[in-house]
This record gives C-alpha cells, sequence and structure tokens, in this order.
C-alpha cells in the first residue's frame, strides 16, 4: 500500500471538499434570503459522485502534461445546479429559508461524518505503527 | 475558496440585513413627522440588495455573498392633513406626513431579524466545523 493520502483516505477526501464547497453554497443563499431575482443553487452530490468515480458521465479526461486542462476537479462546475423553487415569490426570488437551513444543517453532518472517516483511517495507521502500544 | 469565505459570506449577509434594520428604525421612527410641502415631508426608506459574483464573467461560480446597491425611497403618495393650528401648516392649513406604513416596517422588521439570524447560525455552524477539522486526527 502506498502512503498517498488518496489510498488511505479513499474518496473521503474529496467527499470533504465537497461538502466544503456546498456549505459555501448553501451559506450564500441564506446571505440572499432578501435578495430580489436571486436563484438559490445546490450541488448534486449524486452526479458529484458519479464524476469522480468515473461513473454514468463518462470517463474523465486525463492530464498528460503540466498546463493541460483536466476535468477531474474537485467539483465539476456543472454539478452546480439551480434549486427548483416550491413556494416562488414575487420578486423572483427562489430562497426557501427552511429548506435551505435543513440543507444546511444535513451538510454540516455529512461533512462530520466524512471527518470521522479519515480520523479512523488516522488512528488505524497510528495503531500499525505503535503497535497498539500508543 | 474555503471555510473561511464563508464567514465573509456570512458577514455580508449580517451587515445588510442590520443596515435593513436600521432603515426600519428610521422609517419608524419618522412615521409620525410632518412637513410644511410634500417635497420635504419624510419618504419611507428601503435598502436594495444584490447578490455579489465571484467571477466578472458570469461564469458558474456560487457568488460571494450579498451586497446592499443603496437605499431607496418609497414612491408611495404624500397623505396631507388639515390642520391649521401646527405651527408647520402650510398657506392653505394642511400638513404633509411621511408614506411610512408602520405594518410594512413590523413585518419588515421580522423579516430582516429572522434573516440575520439565520446568517449568524451560518457563521456558527461553520465555526463549528472548522474547529473538528482541526482537531482531525486527534
Amino acid at each position: 500500500m502506498s502512503l498517498t493520502t488518496d489510498n488511505l483516505f479513499g474518496i473521503h477526501t474529496q467527499a470533504l471538499d465537497l461538502w466544503q464547497r456546498r456549505t459555501e453554497v448553501l451559506a450564500n443563499n441564506l446571505a440572499n434570503a432578501d435578495t430580489p431575482g436571486y436563484l438559490a443553487r445546490d450541488i448534486d452530490f449524486r452526479k458529484v459522485l458519479a464524476d469522480a468515480s468515473g461513473g454514468a458521465g463518462g470517463l474523465p479526461l486525463q492530464t498528460t502534461a503540466a498546463g493541460q486542462i483536466g476535468t477531474a476537479g474537485p467539483v465539476a462546475d456543472g454539478a452546480l445546479a439551480y434549486r427548483v423553487p416550491t413556494q416562488p415569490s414575487m420578486d423572483g426570488n427562489t430562497v426557501d429559508a427552511q429548506a435551505e437551513q435543513a440543507a444546511f444543517a444535513a451538510n454540516g453532518v455529512h461533512y462530520q461524518a466524512s471527518l470521522s472517516f479519515i480520523t479512523a483511517q488516522i488512528r488505524m495507521l497510528r495503531t500499525a505503527i505503535t503497535g497498539g502500544q500508543g | 475558496m474555503s471555510l473561511f469565505s464563508i464567514f465573509n459570506v456570512a458577514g455580508s449577509g449580517m451587515a445588510a440585513q442590520s443596515l435593513r434594520l436600521n432603515t426600519v428604525a428610521s422609517n419608524l421612527a419618522n412615521a409620525d413627522s410632518v412637513a410644511t410641502t410634500p417635497d420635504a415631508a419624510y419618504r419611507a426608506r428601503e435598502p436594495l440588495f444584490a447578490a455579489v459574483k465571484s467571477r466578472l464573467d458570469g461564469s458558474d461560480a456560487p457568488g460571494e455573498g450579498v451586497q446592499v446597491l443603496g437605499v431607496t425611497e418609497s414612491q408611495a403618495a404624500i397623505p396631507s392633513r388639515y390642520e391649521p393650528g401646527n405651527p408647520l401648516a402650510d398657506a392653505d392649513g394642511y400638513v404633509y406626513s411621511s408614506n411610512v406604513n408602520p405594518v410594512d416596517e413590523l413585518v419588515n422588521m421580522i423579516s430582516a431579524s429572522r434573516s440575520y439570524q439565520n446568517n449568524v447560525e451560518v457563521m456558527n455552524s461553520t465555526r463549528q466545523l472548522m474547529q473538528k477539522t482541526l482537531d482531525l486526527g486527534k
């Protein structure tokens, strides 16, 4: 097993990156809860996961030389979508504060879950290093 | 892009909402102000919010908070009252009061304070997440 962080922590580092980005998007929605014409946005986790694992979305481009632009970013911009409003308001704002708050809370829990997975991996590694005596 | 920028986003939201609360306070304080001419009468003020785009070319980006473009004055009609005894009355005995609607202002106040609280919660949650990240591996 090579000790690159990718092999160690698996998909959790990327997931952490995504949850963090999503926190930002949701914070933006809440900050603009009263901005006329603002369209609420969100990140589709399933889509990003499919892209990251080279699933249904097709294979990612490989970069063979420095300066080439790959498609495998932390979050592909295409995953950022507009929320379908349940109760659109007259000023064109599509932020539903309750829905955003719920999504924000759930997102925080997901973030902490990813952190726990990484912590567990670190503990496992530490146990292997110290032979269980640390 | 990091969790740090969320502090800026939530901070901009709090600043915008506090400015809105400020205009509400000003409007309610001046709800019963009178003037000699319609032009001098107090008009209800309201801030104008707009989303901040993080990239100037308008490409797909989540943006970075909210900004206050300016404060607009209500164009509603200025009500006049016949009060010949009022020292501010014009030659015909009329005074011109403000066009503030107290009900509108109270609704605005509740909405602004709820939105402010939302942004505070966002900041608190983000702070906790950052703290947990710092404690990673312990």
